[in-house]
């Protein structure tokens, strides 16, 4: 008896669905009350410093989902553990796509990881969103519709950098240190088009090291020898730390210049030593916390009171609890402009039609613009220098195509 | 000429660290006849604690002698509670626990100090020795500290009963307990040490790399192959396998091969070390009755 | 241990067992057309990593378990196989089940010469330099000198293969078939030497290489031989595991892959031929439910941090070890013998 009034009601149920689904177009993972997201993270590994990203996210959407959700959908966020390994990913966005049944990715971390996984997700047609790399080969939509980038990409920022050099400094000896990765893959590709001709003559010294290797000393020293007086500096965080710590100590004194990923204040600068960072020269499109003269500033004291509320076990000096809250901005407004057509396609499609979105945080005059041939949400950047015991901007913004 | 003593001197201060780390595993090595691959996790930890007394405003000294007991009696402890009960499983079985150790140390560290790198203070001053930025107070130091280790376990393994009788358990059990040593104990001694020695090496290397949770992994292949180049069995070979690791990586990674293959090299050293003198450049042949 | 071996690889009857579960492990597919559900695929794909591990398990517990070698270095030898594979379906434009025999001859190769070094080398001399080996194998294959081969950093994009002659399969239940054929090949003619002179032979130096020598076996060639022959069968399983990931990057070929295998092996048996099957399938497993676990901690417990799911696997480890330190193969071999005594 009991058995079939509960058969009835689902069935009844089922109907009202059924209607519902008649207006609504929702993607797997999509109810009326829920939005499924997927995510990999290296919360293990070499890159487990990256995992901040995601824990931040999730506390965001534990405060979305206080106030109601988008639309009154609360938004659950499955972020999982890949250790930066690629088969893994592959492994977890199988897992996410087919039998937890996300919607769609959202700001997977790492190039090679999401290499792995791009044709998969263009293939099952599953929206590859945000991604956190800064490769530049992820706004192809031509070839991968699925797929969309977020950050300003290496390779532009390192070309920032080497058209910086060129107008600035007179007659640039260069020695530069790369991580053996994608990443400095990227940024020395970025470096090479922006010195062009320049390289062989301004280029004395190129040095790699591996995760793996215990210290960089060895590097720095040959960097030094090499007479140069340019550091074009393209490493990680613990290594930016330890670079810049030793460059000091051996009394080296070139102009400095620092990639963003490792710009950092309270992951890099301030573990290096605030006296020996002076002067480094760095590219942003956020705003750095630690700069008293965003202190008043709305966006800023919101974000600290989602810190202090929300993560307070965070350390907020950290550049990555500001990059992934940004980040998860983007998203919302995709989100809400999808309105109640959560189809993956129109997913993509609005994701595709970001038109001059302001995001808390983002450096003035910085926008984020899609479009259906545009697959670079960010473009821009601009130069700070490391004064005091932050970074301080100067110049103006800088993007992509022009300078 | 300078760089090329740059190098050198840079290769001695990473040597002093494999170095640092290759004594912990000589210890246990022959305190235990097991290889630990939780050694540098476990040096890790003990560092992080230091660091969060050294937070709370406990001074230097008193953080960093507290830190080597807490790391002695949780080294003892491993090894009472943990590997005692497997005394008599297959070798295999304790690599696998060694392992299970390893992830235990390191998710634990991530998860309550952040996988974020943190500055660990010297306790040597900042001083520049010759003052052309060659050697600092701090590469000395480690080495120093390196060298008195070294010294003070050589004279407790060959000199004391204690280190004498420890010896004796690793190498064949039954005999040392027909002698009245008690073995058992021995080992979780010899755990003990370990740990405390691990501890040290962590605290001297985590103001050169930066404390993090993986800040050991690397340094520990290095101190494996410093280990095997001179030999695992014995604390001043292996001190001194360690230094010729670090200086020759440096020094073939600067004038030969490039940085790109540094790892490479240390794994043909290794194997190169091992074919022609099995037990390492220091290390004594030991001729097993059959 | 050897007893183990011995009961596991000789005992009459037991081919029968084996023949059901290889039967079960082929329809298992088939449940797809009854349980119509997206998420199939997906454990179909598990399926395949499962098989994948068991056979580089299988090969590691040659060289281990009958052999007495150890290595903590056939990551190197997977990431041969996978690259093999990857370079000659980008370069050489062949088909991608005909480079599994060519990633088995290269692999066996590479094992063979490692093998020679590896004579010399006793205990944990050998584990720590298969160690290093597994450590520099990434940075190899990076190195520029051969970036053009490899792709570099990048690693190599690969097309995963459709099914042959129109079979009406998905990718996955044709990949899955893939996987288990090779992988029923291999523990076919694994199990077939280890019965034989060879097996003897190799059981023997493990037990007492001094006493094989003089009894007329030929230490040193067997030695190198199993080298290259467990080498070969984890490059088939790199080989494998290149085709159905579809990618090959230095990232995916890190020393933590040369310990999944090692922890397969010794949680699944040492000396073990089904327990090479239960380490594969550990080694899948178990990563995933630390996760749930620790998802599952933090909710009903309501924590305010995560439990770290690699702390949660370690712990599993530890318990594992402590209650079947001969591994879940040796454990079933212990109650079955324990359950005849009570019973007898």
């Amino acid at each position: 008896m009991i058995r079939r009034r509960t058969a009835l009601l689902s069935a009844a149920s089922l109907t009202i669905a059924g209607k519902a689904r008649a207006q609504k177009k929702y993607a797997p993972g999509i109810t009326d009350t829920e939005i499924k997201i997927g995510q990999t993270m290296p919360y293990s590994g070499n890159a487990s410093a990256y995992g901040v990203a995601g824990r931040n996210q999730a506390a965001y959407f534990r405060m979305i989902n206080e106030a109601g959700g988008i639309n009154g959908r609360k938004i659950v966020l499955i972020s999982l553990d890949d250790g930066y390994s690629p088969p893994k990913t592959m492994e977890l966005a199988r897992q996410l796509v087919e039998r937890d049944q996300v919607a769609f990715l959202f700001y997977p971390l790492g190039t090679q990881t999401n290499t792995a996984i791009q044709k998969y997700m263009n293939q099952k047609k599953v929206p590859h969103l945000f991604l956190a790399t800064g490769a530049s080969k992820w706004g192809d939509p031509k070839n991968f519709p699925w797929t969309m980038g977020w950050q300003p990409d290496y390779h532009t920022e390192c070309k920032i950098f080497a058209k910086h050099m060129i107008a600035n400094i007179k007659d640039p000896k260069i020695a530069i240190l790369r991580q053996n990765d994608d990443m400095g893959n990227d940024y020395i590709g970025g470096f090479r088009e922006g010195l062009g001709a320049g390289w062989e003559k301004m280029v004395v010294a190129d040095a790699t090291y591996e995760v793996t290797d215990p210290t960089i000393d060895s590097q720095i020293l040959q960097l030094k020898n090499s007479g140069a007086t340019v550091f074009m500096n393209i490493t990680t965080p613990k290594f930016a730390a330890q670079a810049i710590k030793k460059v000091a100590e051996i009394g080296w004194k070139p102009i400095h210049y620092l990639v963003s990923v490792a710009a950092s204040v309270g992951a890099v600068m301030r573990p290096a030593g605030i006296e020996n960072g002076q002067g480094i020269v760095t590219a942003q499109f956020a705003k750095d916390v630690t700069d008293p003269r965003w202190a008043t500033s709305p966006d800023y004291i919101e974000w600290k009171a989602f810190m202090d509320k929300w993560n307070p076990t965070a350390n907020q000096l950290e550049g990555s609890n500001v990059s992934s809250y940004i980040v998860v901005h983007a998203l919302v407004q995709v989100l809400k402009q999808c309105g109640d057509d959560l189809s993956r396609e129109n997913i993509m499609r609005q994701a595709a039609n970001i038109k001059d979105l302001e995001i808390p945080l983002l450096l003035p005059g910085i926008k984020v613009n899609t479009s259906p041939t545009n697959f670079y949400p960010l473009r821009t950047e601009q130069l700070a220098r490391f004064e005091g015991d932050h970074w301080t901007l100067f110049g103006d913004l800088i993007s992509a195509d022009g300078t | 000429m300078e760089f090329f003593v740059q190098q050198i001197a840079s290769g001695l201060t990473s040597g002093a660290i494999y170095a640092c780390v290759a004594l912990g595993l000589v210890m246990i090595y022959v305190s235990t006849d097991h290889i630990n691959f939780a050694q540098g996790e476990m040096a890790m930890f003990a560092t992080y604690l230091a660091w969060s007394m050294i937070d709370a405003g406990v001074p230097y000294w008193v953080a960093f002698g507290s830190t080597i007991l807490v790391a002695f009696f949780s080294g003892l402890f491993i090894q009472r509670v943990i590997l005692k009960p497997l005394e008599t499983a297959p070798v295999l079985a304790l690599v696998v626990c060694f392992i299970a150790l390893l992830s235990i140390f390191n998710a634990l560290a991530g998860m309550i100090w952040s996988f974020t790198i943190k500055q660990f203070p010297s306790p040597f001053p900042r001083v520049d020795i010759f003052g052309n930025g060659l050697v600092s107070a701090q590469q000395i130091g480690v080495v120093a500290v390196t060298l008195v280790m070294l010294a003070i376990l050589t004279v407790f393994f060959r000199y004391t009963t204690l280190g004498l009788a420890m010896r004796a358990a690793a190498q064949n059990a039954a005999s040392a307990r027909l002698m009245g040593v008690r073995v058992s104990w021995m080992l979780a001694l010899g755990w003990g040490l370990a740990s405390g020695i691990g501890a040290i090496a962590g605290m001297l290397v985590a103001p050169i790399v930066f404390l993090d949770p993986n800040m050991m992994t690397g340094i520990l292949v290095y101190g494996f192959a410093g280990a095997l180049v001179g030999g695992i069995a014995n604390p001043m070979g292996a001190v001194a396998g360690g230094f010729i690791v670090g200086v020759l990586e440096n020094l073939v990674g600067s004038y030969i091969i490039g940085n790109e293959l540094k790892l490479s090299f240390a794994l043909i050293m290794v194997v190169g070390v091992l074919l022609l003198k099995p037990a390492g450049i220091f290390g004594r042949v030991i001729v097993r009755r059959v | 241990m050897a007893a183990l071996a011995r009961s596991w690889a000789t005992k009459p009857g037991i081919g029968r067992v084996a023949l059901l579960f290889w039967f079960g492990l082929a329809i298992l597919p088939l449940v797809g057309s009854v349980w119509d559900s997206p998420s199939f695929d997906y454990y179909l794909f598990m399926g395949q990593s499962m098989l994948i591990y068991a056979i580089s398990v299988l090969g590691l517990n040659l060289l281990i378990g009958f052999n007495g070698q150890i290595s903590l270095g056939h990551s190197a030898f997977f990431a041969v196989g996978a690259y093999t594979a990857a370079i000659l379906m980008n370069f050489g434009g062949i088909p991608y089940w005909a480079t599994l025999p060519v990633a088995a001859v290269v692999c066996f190769g590479a094992g063979f010469m490692f093998g020679f070094p590896a004579l010399k080398l006793e205990g944990h001399y050998l584990a720590l330099a298969t160690f290093t080996l597994a450590i520099a194998v990434p940075q190899l294959l990076k190195h520029k000198s051969i970036a053009g081969w490899t792709g570099g950093v990048g690693g190599l994009l690969l097309d995963k293969p459709d099914p042959p002659f129109g079979l009406p399969l998905s990718a996955d239940q044709w990949l899955y078939y893939l996987c288990l054929a090779v992988a029923m090949l291999l523990f076919w003619i694994v199990f077939n030497m280890l019965r034989g002179r060879s097996g003897r032979a190799l059981m023997a130096i493990r037990d007492h290489a001094m006493a094989a020598g003089t009894m007329g076996i030929d230490t040193a060639l067997y030695k190198t031989v199993a080298f290259g022959i467990s080498a070969g069968i984890t490059g088939v399983a790199g080989a494998l595991s290149a085709i159905t990931i579809a990618y090959v990057a230095p990232d995916s070929f890190t020393l933590q892959l040369s310990i999944s295998f090692l922890v397969g092996l010794v949680v699944g048996g040492i000396a073990s031929l089904p327990g090479c099957m239960i380490g594969g399938a550990f080694i899948v497993v178990v990563q995933n439910s630390s996760q749930s676990i620790s998802d599952w901690m933090k909710e009903t417990f309501s924590l305010r941090y995560d439990v770290p799911a690699w702390a949660i696997y370690g712990t599993l480890l530890l318990l594992l070890m402590f209650f079947l330190p001969n591994g879940i193969a040796g454990g079933v071999v212990a109650v079955r013998g324990w359950l005849a005594r009570k019973f007898r």
